[in-house]
C-alpha cells in the first residue's frame, strides 16, 4: 500500500483501527520485558543503582528528538507533498514529543543531583533540550491560536522546519562544546561503550518507548480526524441554523 | 532489590515517568470518547457530513440498479 492510499482519512481510520490493538499489545509486552531486564541489571561500578534512571532517561531523550523528526517529515508532507494527513500527523506528535521531552528533563535532573551534585546547569546539552521543550510548547500554542486547521497546519509546519535545526545541535552539543553532560555512549562510530548487561535492557526499553510513541501517535491522529469531522458538522449545523 | 543511598531519586524518576505517560494515555482516551460521543450525537440529530450523504445516495442508486 502506497503512502498516498492513506490520504483518505476513512481508509486511515479503518487501517489504524486494525493495527492499534496489536501495537498496544506489543508495547505492553515490550515494557514487561524491559522492566524485568531493568530490575535484573547490575549496578554501575561508578554510579551504583542510579544507572537505573538511564533506562527511562535515555529512551525519553531519543524520543524527544524523534518526535520533532516525525513532525519535520510531516511538515514536509504538508508544505511539499500536500498530503491530507500530514498536518494531522504533525499536530498529533507535538504533545507526545513534549511529554517525552519533559520526562527527559525531569529524570535527567533527578539523575544529575546525586551524580553531579546539582539538579540543573545551563550547559549546551541541557539548554538545547530545554529549548526543544519550549519549541514543542510553541507549536502546540500556534495550533491553538489559529482556528482554520489548514492555515494553522502551514504555520506550524514552517515553525517545525525552522526548529529542526535544534536536533543536530542537541545530538552534537556534547562534542562541539565542553559540557557537564557525558558524551554519546550508545550511538557512536566506535560502537557502544556500555557493557551488554546494561546495554540490552536499555535497548529493550528504547524499543518499548518507541512502540509507545507510535501507539499514542496513531491514537492521537485518529482523534485529530474525528475532531475535524466534528468541526465540519458544527459548521454544517451553523449553516443550517434559521436566520442565516 | 537494593537501590542504595539514592533510592529516592530512582523511585521519583520512575514515578514521574509513569505519571506523565498515564496522563498522556488518559488524555488521548478521554478525548477519543468525547469525540465519538459528539459525533454520535450529531448523527442522532440527522446531521451528517456531505461525503456521508453522497455515499448513502451512491449505495441507494447501486441497490436500485441491481434491483
Amino acid at each position: 500500500m502506497a503512502l498516498i492510499d492513506l490520504a483518505n482519512p476513512t481508509r486511515f481510520l479503518t487501517l489504524s483501527g486494525r493495527i492499534l490493538p496489536w501495537l498496544a499489545a506489543a508495547t505492553a509486552l515490550c515494557f514487561v520485558w524491559g522492566f524485568w531486564l531493568t530490575a535484573g541489571a547490575p549496578d554501575d561500578y561508578q554510579q551504583g543503582a542510579t544507572v537505573k534512571i538511564m533506562f527511562i532517561h535515555v529512551p525519553s531523550a531519543w524520543l524527544a528528538m524523534m518526535g520533532w523528526t516525525v513532525m519535520t517529515i510531516a511538515a514536509l508532507g504538508t508544505l511539499v507533498w500536500r498530503h491530507p494527513l500530514a498536518d494531522m500527523a504533525g499536530k498529533a506528535a507535538a504533545p507526545i514529543g513534549a511529554a517525552f521531552t519533559l520526562i527527559c528533563l525531569i529524570t535527567g535532573s533527578l539523575w544529575g543531583r546525586p551524580m553531579w551534585g546539582t539538579y540543573w546547569v545551563w550547559d549546551a546539552r541541557l539548554t538545547s533540550v530545554f529549548v526543544l521543550f519550549l519549541m514543542y510548547l510553541g507549536v502546540i500554542a500556534l495550533w491553538r491560536t489559529i482556528d482554520d486547521p489548514t492555515r494553522a497546519g502551514r504555520a506550524a509546519a514552517i515553525l517545525t522546519l525552522v526548529g529542526a535545526i535544534n536536533i543536530p545541535i542537541i545530538k552534537f552539543s556534547v562534542d562541539w562544546w565542553n559540557t557537564l553532560h557525558q558524551p554519546a555512549s550508545v550511538v557512536k562510530m566506535s560502537g557502544p561503550a556500555i557493557h551488554p548487561s546494561i546495554l540490552v535492557p536499555l535497548l529493550v526499553m528504547a524499543i518499548a518507548f518507541t512502540l509507545l510513541f507510535f501507539t499514542l501517535h496513531l491514537a492521537a491522529m485518529r482523534n485529530e480526524i474525528l475532531k475535524r469531522r466534528v468541526r465540519s458538522m458544527q459548521m454544517m449545523q451553523a449553516e443550517a441554523a434559521p436566520g442565516r | 532489590m537494593d537501590l542504595g543511598p539514592h533510592a529516592t531519586f530512582i523511585i521519583a524518576s520512575y514515578a514521574v515517568t509513569a505519571f506523565i505517560i498515564a496522563l498522556l494515555i488518559g488524555w488521548i482516551f478521554a478525548e477519543n470518547r468525547a469525540l465519538k460521543r459528539t459525533l454520535s450525537d450529531f448523527e442522532s440529530r440527522g446531521i451528517t457530513r456531505r461525503s456521508d450523504d453522497r455515499k448513502r445516495e451512491l449505495r441507494k442508486s447501486e441497490a436500485h440498479s441491481v434491483a
